[in-house]
């Protein structure tokens, strides 16, 4: 049967699985039997640079913060899309450039809206 | 090696760049100019329009096999631009009157239409996957877009909390067909299911989650629990826009992938889809018959017209097919009119959506309660009226394919969904009357209703118009390429008609021989 002989083509990942969870799960185990467990309220403490923590770090921060990173993330997507389409530019040919060449325009459309709308301000 | 051809997807690339230039015509202009992004978007979609016209409608496939242009492809995105129309040209006033005033609202329009076109046209799963997407979060926006109701943000977070379970659901489809058929391309799996057939039992589960993730697009039970929330909580033109539009696109995505790749598992599909059409009139008959809220009646009646609309397709057959064209053809009218008489109750300034605020409409303004009293009595399905014929064509496909248990159930369904239509039309002409409305209904408004109200009563005079071209665009769809079918497709429509009915016997007929094997 053609579809059991795909199913065996996946064969190495499952055996790759089978070895990550074999190997996370002895080092765990082996940390919690071997190591010396002997906690005082100093080593249960969070660690910060040696100080004790001064706050809680869940408290209320601007919203922009998730602005600007979520704008980063698209335009540093981009740069990781003309890494390899710049090295293996002479392959794809003029189809590949107008390709490249179309996603950059819609890109920039986005980034002209955001401009405009000022998402870019902080003030 | 690399396909240049970009004629047939002319209208989408057209649409799409109109699109990010009235983006950028808006972010320059403010939201002053709203009105004239609104009436740029109209044009605009009577443009792609022409264009799709101007193309060659024969079955092609170009972009590398990922998108396929054909008489049901063309015939369908006709469909979705007719009702972008409809339904950006009823919200252009809405916006204003409502406040919130902003030159996104078409652009996000005009996106979510690029990915319903493009979706009708998807040859590949990954290209579906895509265009789903950039319907459903054009969607999603649209639903929240009255930022500062609660009600607006209630809905958009469900549809979108929801929207991405479904996504999620034809992913895990989309790996599973991938993996136990070995491609994303439609015909390949096609192919490739054809050679064996029921024996391939992990493709039909993929199939099976595929199929669930599209029911909640269409809002067919059991996955429906979304639409009477969302159809209530939405700014009201984008409810408009919900019932009219996605559901046409999801629908012909539907079909395409029952009859194309996974044809040779109808007998498998058949049952599923027979089981979310029966659960659909049911619930759409029974739920709708206690809402008191005019927009949620009409997402429960929504939900029970899917359920119509998949008799069609559950029937198998190409008389099937074209059914479910007409039928969705019909409704698109019929709902662009009501919204357009819902969107008309204003009251000082502040919109109603109560049943009870249609009281004594025949006395206050005449006219409105005519037109809604046809389109009610259209929807119930009496007989002049273009809703008979689209539950006609649709029950007679049903017993063409010997599914007489169905056809009975479908009508019972309709006696009683019927109730709760002609409730409205005694609501408008035998209760007291509550305060007038207001008087102005912009022109827009008023072309809608009168369109749709002439379609609706026009359709009788007429009907082999649409009946005709949509028997050629089911005869497209359902002559399965690669299965049984020595001739091609291009013949006149009514000799395509009457030629093709053997022709499908003839590709079951190949199919349990595939299966025999």
């Amino acid at each position: 049967m053609a579809s059991q002989e795909l199913l065996i083509n996946y064969l190495p990942i499952l055996v790759f699985m089978a070895i990550a969870c074999v190997v996370s799960v002895a080092m765990i185990l082996g940390s919690l039997l071997l190591g010396k467990q002997n906690p005082d309220s100093e080593k249960n403490s969070a660690y910060e640079c040696g100080f004790d923590a001064f706050q809680d770090a869940r408290n209320k921060f601007d919203v922009r913060f998730y602005l600007v990173c979520l704008l980063f993330i698209i335009f540093d997507l981009e740069i990781a899309f003309l890494f390899p389409w710049a090295i293996s530019l002479g392959e794809i040919g003029v189809f590949g450039f107008w390709s490249m060449i179309v996603f950059l325009t819609i890109l920039t459309v986005g980034f002209i809206y955001e401009w405009k709308k000022g998402a870019l301000d902080w003030e | 090696m690399l396909d240049f051809n970009l004629i047939p997807i002319l209208p989408e690339i057209f649409l799409a760049f109109t699109a990010m230039g009235l983006l950028i015509v808006g972010v320059s202009g403010g939201n002053k100019s709203t009105d004239i992004i609104c009436w740029a978007a109209v044009l605009s979609c009577l443009m792609a329009i022409f264009l799709l016209f101007g193309i060659s409608w024969q079955r092609t496939t170009v972009l590398n096999d990922m998108f396929i242009i054909d008489q049901f492809g063309g015939f369908m995105k006709l469909i979705i631009l007719l009702g972008m129309i409809a339904s950006i040209a009823l919200s252009v006033k809405y916006l204003y009157q409502e406040q919130m005033i902003r030159f996104e609202y078409p652009v996000l329009m005009l996106m979510a239409c690029v990915g319903m076109m493009l979706m009708v046209s998807a040859h590949n799963l990954l290209g579906l996957y895509m265009a789903l997407e950039l319907q459903s979060l054009s969607l999603y926006v649209l639903a929240a877009f009255r930022r500062n109701s609660y009600k607006s943000a209630e809905a958009g977070t469900k549809y979108f909390v929801l929207g991405a379970l479904s996504s999620g659901l034809i992913l895990f489809g989309i790996s599973l067909v991938y993996g136990f058929t070995g491609s994303i391309n439609f015909s390949v799996i096609q192919t490739s299911l054809s050679n064996e057939g029921a024996a391939n039992i992990g493709a039909i589960i993929g199939m099976v989650f595929l199929l669930s993730g599209l029911a909640f697009k269409i809002s067919a039970v059991p996955f429906h629990m979304w639409t009477p929330d969302v159809y209530q909580g939405a700014p009201t033109s984008v409810t408009a826009f919900f019932a009219i539009v996605p559901k046409v696109a999801a629908f012909a995505l539907i079909i395409r992938l029952l009859y194309e790749p996974f044809a040779p598992l109808m007998e498998q599909w058949s049952q599923i889809i027979l089981f979310l059409s029966v659960a659909s009139m049911t619930v759409g008959a029974f739920a709708a018959l206690v809402q008191d809220n005019l927009k949620r009646l009409l997402a429960y009646s929504s939900i029970g017209n899917m359920g119509y609309a998949l008799i069609g397709i559950v029937a198998g057959n190409e008389a099937g097919v074209s059914a479910v064209i007409i039928y969705l053809f019909i409704y698109m009218f019929m709902t662009a009119g009501t919204f357009g008489v819902i969107l008309c109750l204003r009251r000082g300034g502040i919109a109603s959506e109560k049943i009870s605020d249609l009281g004594g409409l025949s006395l206050t303004n005449p006219a409105l309660a005519y037109a809604m009293a046809i389109l009610m009595f259209s929807m119930s399905g009496l007989p002049p009226l273009a809703g008979f014929f689209g539950k006609l064509f649709v029950f007679q496909a049903a017993i063409d394919g010997e599914l007489y248990a169905l056809a009975i159930y479908g009508v019972i369904t309709t006696v009683i969904a019927a109730y709760y239509y002609l409730r409205i039309i005694k609501v408008m002409f035998f209760d007291d009357p509550v305060d007038t409305l207001d008087k102005d209904i912009p022109f827009a408004r008023r072309a809608v209703i009168f369109v749709s109200v002439i379609f609706v009563l026009g359709f009788i005079i007429k009907p082999n118009l649409l009946v005709s071209s949509s028997q050629s665009a089911a005869s497209a769809i359902t002559a399965p390429q690669g299965l049984a079918v020595k001739k091609t497709i291009k013949e006149p429509p009514q000799a395509a008609a009457a030629g093709d009915r053997p022709s499908s016997t003839e590709a079951a007929a190949t199919v349990t021989g595939a299966q025999d094997k």
